[in-house]
């Protein structure tokens, strides 16, 4: 007889097989996003469609460039994170594994693309 | 007994349709997990500006061209009220999180606040945009 209690036995067994961390995570970054989003949607909406010179006056700015780097990173890692839990809910195996992997990489790819792109503007 | 039993668990969303009978609340709350996954298209988007934008004017005028084209507008506008779906959705959870408004009627109340709020912040948006 092994001596496992009930709890220790149901740990772990979750769909996701880990959770309270992640959670949390997505708590803080959408409290962050809750804050920062308004500005942000205002700002780049109006560089939005203004032409390039305008366009490029205001992210060379640090305002702005900073203010979209942040969204763009806590944003990515939201979407990813909240993203991962959307594949462990509907799907199981190999098929988990690649999507969690294929969306991670799609979140990671879009922050050094941004970065770049924010860099190179900016200097 | 110490070990668990092994046995096939259902896939998620199982209960839908053939169980259980979709709800204001079940159904405002799955809104907030399409809005934000569809919300990759526009991030697409916007990092393809922002690269154009970096790339030089010929690059750029390329991106804006089709950003503000009328499918550009449609996603973008999309996107916009998805955000902010998105936003009151998360919101709502995180007043739910805190175990507050977990009453029926508030419940719905907050799931009605969300498709109306998220319209209403769209226009708003749209707004001071233009002014």
């Amino acid at each position: 007889m092994r001596y496992l209690t009930d709890r220790k036995r149901a740990v772990g067994k979750g769909s996701a097989h880990a959770g309270a961390e992640h959670h949390w995570f997505m708590i803080v970054s959408s409290v962050a996003l809750a804050f920062m989003l308004p500005t942000w949607l205002i700002v780049f909406g109006r560089a939005l469609g203004s032409g390039y010179d305008a366009a490029l006056d205001t992210m060379s700015r640090p305002f702005p460039a900073i203010l979209t780097a942040l969204v763009l990173i806590v944003g990515m890692v939201h979407f990813q994170k909240g993203a991962r839990t959307m594949i462990e809910d509907y799907t199981g195996g190999t098929t988990r594994k690649l999507l969690i992997m294929a969306f991670a990489g799609f979140a990671y790819l879009m922050i050094a693309c941004g970065i770049f792109a924010l860099v190179k503007i900016a200097l | 007994m110490a070990e668990a039993k092994r046995i096939e668990r259902p896939l998620s969303p199982f209960m839908f349709v053939q169980y259980y009978r979709l709800q204001l609340t079940a159904v405002t709350s799955v809104m907030i997990r399409i809005t934000g996954n569809a919300l990759m298209v526009a991030t697409l988007l916007v990092i393809w500006w922002l690269l154009a934008l970096a790339a030089g004017p010929e690059a750029f005028e390329t991106a804006e061209w089709w950003i503000t084209s009328w499918v550009g507008n449609l996603v973008m506008f999309g996107s916009l009220w998805a955000v902010w779906y998105h936003y009151l959705g998360g919101l709502r959870h995180l007043i739910f999180d805190a175990g507050k408004g977990l009453e029926l009627e508030t419940a719905e109340k907050l799931g009605w606040a969300c498709v109306y709020g998220s319209v209403v912040l769209t226009v708003l948006t749209v707004i001071i945009y233009w002014i």
